[in-house]
């Protein structure tokens, strides 16, 4: 429920003019509810940014993240899949 | 791995007859500013509240679809779980609030310049909401606009 949670405030910021990029766990309900820029994440629910107490991979997601605000060439409901 | 397989059986019978809410048409607001210069918001939907602020309520029906704002000099060790489904594993979050609501990241990227500057306020919600009609039309334009009145230039959001 938390992926899809995102993903529709996600396209309220969008419509007030914020871009937004939302972490997904589950990749088939990113396709099903479609924001705006998705990065799906290989890791358990409870656990998107990867691991407690580790900075360092917690850093790699967020950058990840961050590069999909950047991409110029994607198009809405854009599902980048990070690799570790 | 974030798998329908790591769900109960009756998790999993609810994510395959779910009617998922369909985003359409389809926003867009393009990144026309440099990340560096940019103000950043955390949207994350782990259920954290401060001691001071009102936990969200666990037997709403469908949900409950209220939001709490963050500010973004928040300790993070001073935020509760306040999230109601069992569905996942709390003891993550508990140890570290990092892993679902990285204020601490997001500080040491703007100390290193990767990002301009961190937004003053971040709303959390409690994610299991079954029946977002009252969000979509109510709770999630309210926090979007407050992050429109800090002006803030981009958001990530972070789902459990």
């Amino acid at each position: 429920m938390c992926n899809q949670t995102v993903g529709l405030i996600a396209a309220e910021l969008e419509r007030k003019g914020i871009p937004t990029v939302a972490i997904q766990l589950l990749r088939v309900v990113a396709e099903k509810v479609g924001p705006p820029r998705s990065l799906w994440v290989p890791f358990k629910h409870g656990y998107p940014l990867g691991e407690p107490d580790n900075p360092e991979l917690q850093h790699k997601v967020i950058e990840a993240a961050l590069s999909v605000l950047e991409n110029p060439d994607l198009e809405p409901r854009a599902i980048v899949d990070h690799q570790l | 791995m974030g798998e329908i397989s790591e769900f109960s059986f009756s998790v999993r019978l609810f994510v395959k007859t779910y009617r998922w809410r369909r985003i359409d048409p389809v926003p867009w607001t393009p990144v026309t500013k440099p990340l560096s210069e940019s103000r950043v918001a955390v949207v994350s939907s782990a259920g954290f509240v401060l001691p001071d602020q009102e936990p969200f309520d666990q037997k709403m029906k469908g949900g409950d679809p209220s939001y709490r704002l963050i500010p973004g000099d928040t300790d993070v060790s001073t935020l509760i779980d306040a999230h109601r489904s069992d569905s996942f594993d709390h003891t993550g979050m508990e140890q570290d609030p990092n892993l679902v609501f990285p204020l601490d990241r997001m500080r040491e990227l703007v100390d290193s310049g990767r990002i301009g500057e961190l937004a003053s306020r971040h709303p959390s919600m409690m994610g299991s909401i079954t029946a977002p009609g009252r969000m979509i039309k109510q709770t999630a334009p309210q926090a979007a606009s407050n992050l429109v009145e800090d002006e803030v230039d981009v958001a990530l959001l972070v789902p459990v």
